[in-house]
């Protein structure tokens, strides 16, 4: 096995026994990014150069000292929405084309501190708008499992990189579903984190009432040690939590015996592929064979989740993304003639399709004479949702359901029909609705080989309990041994 | 037919905080341009707001020294409009929630006490500023963004251009005493928004209004409301409708004109801010904030006529301002003769100021000095007419007065002796005043305190050599 293809948790024995170098690790990484990156495309922006030469000074480190923080000399990627200051940060749009932040996300601050390796930008939706990076202005990413379908979105970049072994993780962000969806479809671990456990600041808005950082890792003890990194208050964001710090490995492998899980027939309705539905009907019976309990439990107002989500969205969106007009930063067309045609312009050659659909929806959904229909009521429906929650959680521990309702499409088979790709969505909406954590975890392919994820939520700040729950399945299972056929026919 | 004007006003105040209200960026005016900006203030790409807790206090002392309720939970909202001075296309204000609601502030119109109502006051930012002159065409100086206001909303109740004046004065003189803002016009500290209508005198309904944006100073608010209710007559007896716009007063011409008419107005679409989170504020937070607000004007003005025995019209005047009036007891707390000091400051420091082109805040004298000058003319050391000579040196140099009065020899001659020998010289001098006293005319008095003014340089006391003057030309005459 090569270096790259370890995680993160190994990487750092080897590391803890000196038996490899961060420069060893980085240089295998850097190989398979050579080897399969142009047949990927999950990254936008590489700096190689960078990554070694830091490399290095954390290996000169290391020799001078035995201790070593877990994610110490660890490569990573990040999804090109987090601000790094130095590298440009275009959030896949044309409208940031040049942008250079001058300052840093609160993540990657957290994550130089830690000793972590930045690799590079990974790819996604423009400004974390789809479901399949297929919107990215620069590239189409593909899903290693099958060159032909899309990783899922908007993290697709971030997804592959892990998925295909030129990343030990990466971090991306959910607004609806865009960390848990595409780990679903590349067969990796993905976690959206409760509302607020993780510092927004620096990460480019799109929703920011439901926009959450997280990890993508290649198991369910990395996606822990990862969290350990990025969670804490930071006061830059007055939305963050202000709570203890947990370590998130601490119990991770106490087992599921008398946990309650429960089971809700409205995440097993019209349009999920019957593959999926037996992965999960499968992965109840390991869980019951593990010792946890199986309950029933059901939701009322689930079936508005989808609309409201797209209404909230896409109002938050509207206001931010109002600040991309070419006056200080970014694209502004080449001509124009005053100042209203510089903003209708600069904005209408600066977006793309959906970012354009999303910002319209949400100005409408704002509009005076159409707010109380829209938005008020949509927040009505996110209060309806949240007790929702509430009450499913009063009767189990975790929630276990699909991640989406099929497993990856083919690039383009969705790109003329928005309504069928938000769709794709369905099932990791809710959890943002409702500020919730939730992880994707593998649990099966489907004929054609394609990964299935599936995913378990829990009640606020109840990450250590869901990771507990993934942890046993994937330990019971031998999905995570899955890998992607990249590569391998070469 | 009588018409009646009815006006209601939007006040922005621009509040006196270190830093910004969602960054560290100074507030301070004047600066270079951009130089008080942030990734925060300049609307960068994921940077994120947190809400300067001062500006919360502050903006509940006004809520107090307005007599408003004091919400428990508020929040802010997202008021999205595209403008070049708004670097996030978005002013983040408070929309149905403010902060405070339901004040209402006394005005004195010709000695009957009004009330006028305070609809609500909510906390926001400022926007930048179009540098227009440039021969680069339009810049943006963002230097204001993010400067924290708060908007005081009244109802429509005041009737005249004098009651929204006395009403405008009476709500900087308040908020200076609290201490929430300097309220500079000059510095646009304070902006003045005006809502007016005609009615027919008598009427209950309300005639449809306009509203005139940024009056700068109390000038311009009296002049806009005179030309806009005379426009609005003229309209009505033409037999026309008044249209509902924004209207834009231009203070070099002396003109409004009409901005955007109702159909035109920007939908703002405004909506919870999710970047922030409510703000609640507890009971005893606004009892520690009542407790602390200091004496407002309208008590103060009471307790100087009852404590310092002032008349109505000084106590009114030494209260107009914070400045004044802390001045004016700085001085009486070690000289107790208020009314000296109040005549002082209202006759001859306010023609000084002027004189230097100087407010109040900026006077170079301290209550101490101002004080030692009184008690010299009250102990008739100098005389009334050397004491203001004193103190215009003292607004000069800023030295002591006793100093000025040594170096310039200004002391009186109150020292009868050497005082009778001068008027004796002058007595004998003049023999033929002497005869016209003798004669029955008193004027020639006059003429001889003239000359014993003269030799003396000023400083005979006046009152002391008039009484040897006659007691030595009686010696002549008898």
């Amino acid at each position: 096995m090569e270096l790259n293809q370890k995680t993160i948790h190994e990487i750092n024995d080897l590391l803890k026994k000196k038996e490899v170098t961060v420069t060893e690790v980085t240089q295998s990484v850097i190989n398979r990014i050579d080897g399969v990156e142009g047949s990927t495309d999950a990254y936008l922006r590489l700096q190689s150069e960078e990554a070694l030469n830091l490399a290095r000074i954390v290996d000169e480190k290391l020799k001078a000292r035995k201790k070593i923080s877990p994610l110490e000399g660890i490569p990573y990627g990040l999804k090109d929405n987090l601000c790094t200051q130095g590298i440009l940060t275009t959030c896949a749009s044309k409208m940031l084309y040049n942008f250079n932040p001058p300052y840093n996300a609160h993540v990657y601050n957290l994550l130089i501190e830690e000793g972590g390796i930045l690799l590079g930008k990974t790819n996604m939706d423009e400004f974390a708008m789809g479901s399949s990076t297929e919107n990215s202005a620069y590239k189409v990413t593909k899903n290693p499992w099958d060159l032909n379908k899309v990783p899922g979105g908007s993290s697709g970049g971030s997804a592959v990189a892990v998925a295909s072994d030129t990343a030990f993780f990466t971090l991306g962000s959910d607004t609806g579903g865009s960390i848990r969806q595409p780990a679903s479809f590349c067969g990796v671990v993905g976690m959206k984190p409760t509302y607020g456990l993780v510092s927004r600041y620096g990460l480019v808005a799109f929703a920011s009432s439901l926009d959450q950082i997280g990890p993508f890792t290649k198991d369910v003890e990395d996606c822990a040690l990862v969290l350990n990194a990025i969670v804490g208050h930071d006061e830059k964001d007055s939305t963050s939590l202000n709570i203890e710090k947990k370590d998130y490995t601490k119990n991770l492998k106490q087992g599921v015996k008398g946990l309650k899980i429960g089971v809700a027939q409205a995440f097993f309705g019209e349009g999920l592929q019957p593959e999926v539905r037996k992965s999960l009907e499968d992965a109840i019976a390991v869980y019951k064979a593990m010792g946890a309990e199986i309950v029933d439990v059901s939701f009322q107002y689930l079936d508005y989740a989808l609309s409201a989500y797209y209404l909230i969205s896409s109002a938050e969106a509207s206001s931010n993304l109002a600040r991309y007009d070419g006056i200080r930063y970014g694209f502004r067309a080449e001509e124009y003639d005053g100042l209203v045609d510089l903003y209708r312009k600069t904005r209408s050659q600066g977006f793309g399709e959906e970012v354009k659909r999303r910002i319209m929806l949400g100005t409408h959904a704002l509009s005076s004479g159409y707010y109380d229909a829209y938005y008020k009521k949509a927040m009505q429906v996110r209060t309806l949702i949240k007790d929702d929650f509430d009450q499913v959680f009063k009767g189990c521990d975790v929630l276990l359901t699909p991640t989406s309702p099929t497993t990856a499409f083919g690039i383009g088979e969705k790109t003329n029909n928005p309504l069928e790709m938000y769709l794709t969505d369905i099932y990791t909406v809710p959890v943002n609705i409702a500020g919730i954590p939730g992880i994707s975890i593998p649990c099966g392919l489907d004929q054609v080989g394609m990964p299935i994820g599936m995913q378990l939520l829990g009640p606020v700040l109840s990450e250590k309990t869901i990771l507990k729950a993934a942890w046993a399945f994937e330990n019971e299972t031998n999905y995570k041994n899955l890998k992607a056929p990249l590569g391998r026919e070469v | 037919m009588e018409y009646e004007i009815v006006i209601g006003m939007e006040i922005h105040v621009e509040l006196g905080t270190q830093t910004k209200i969602f960054c560290a960026c100074p507030t301070e005016f004047g600066a270079e341009e951009n130089t008080h900006t942030c990734p925060v203030c300049l609307g960068m790409p994921g940077v994120l707001p947190v809400l300067n807790e001062k500006v919360v206090e502050y903006a509940t002392r006004t809520g107090l020294a307005l007599n408003c309720e004091i919400a428990h939970y508020s929040k802010m909202d997202r008021k999205n409009y595209f403008y070049p001075d708004l670097p996030k296309a978005y002013q983040t204000s408070q929309f149905d929630l403010p902060i405070c609601t339901g004040g209402v502030v006394e005005i004195d119109v010709d000695g009957v006490t009004k009330e006028i109502g305070i609809t609500r006051i909510h906390i926001e930012e400022d926007a930048g500023k179009l540098l227009h002159e440039s021969s680069e065409g339009t810049l943006v100086d963002v230097n204001r963004c993010g400067v924290p206001l708060v908007e005081i909303v009244t109802e429509p109740d005041m009737r005249s251009a004098e009651e929204a004046k006395i009403f405008a004065e009476k709500v900087r003189n308040i908020l200076e005493y609290t201490g929430v803002s300097d309220c500079k016009m000059q510095e646009g500290s304070m902006r003045f928004d005006v809502n007016l209508s005609m009615r027919e005198k008598g009427s209950l309904v309300l005639g449809t209004r306009t509203e005139m944006k940024n009056l700068n100073s109390f000038r311009a608010l009296v002049r806009a409301v005179h030309y806009e209710s005379k426009r609005q007559i003229l309209e009505l007896k033409k037999g026309h409708r008044i249209i509902q716009e924004t209207r834009k007063w231009d203070d070099t011409k002396g003109t409004s004109s009409a901005l955007r008419s109702k159909e035109e107005a920007h939908d703002y679409r405004y909506f919870p801010e999710p970047d922030l989170v409510p703000i609640i504020i507890e009971e005893d937070y606004i009892a520690k904030i009542k407790a602390n607000l200091p004496e407002l004007p309208e008590a103060k003005k009471r307790r100087y006529i009852k404590e310092y025995k002032l008349p109505e019209y000084d106590a009114g005047v030494l209260t107009a301002t914070g400045i004044l009036a802390t001045f004016f007891e700085d001085a009486v707390a070690v000289y107790n003769e208020p009314k000296q000091i109040s005549n002082w400051l209202m006759v001859e420091i306010p023609p000084l100021l002027k004189e230097k082109e100087l407010a109040m805040e900026n006077i170079s004298i301290t209550p101490v000095q101002l004080v030692e000058l009184l008690k010299l003319v009250k102990n008739n050391t100098i005389s009334g007419t050397s004491g203001k000579e004193v103190l215009k040196v003292m607004f000069d140099t800023g030295k002591n007065p006793g100093d000025i009065v040594k170096e310039q020899g200004l002391a009186q001659m109150s020292d009868t002796v050497e005082l009778e020998a001068i008027i004796e010289k002058i007595v004998a001098a003049n023999p033929k005043s002497v005869e016209d006293i003798g004669s029955g005319s008193d004027k020639a008095y006059g003429f001889l305190t003239g000359q014993v003014m003269k030799a003396t340089k000023g400083q005979a006391n006046p009152q002391v050599a008039n009484e040897i003057i006659r007691a030595v030309v009686a010696k002549h005459l008898g």
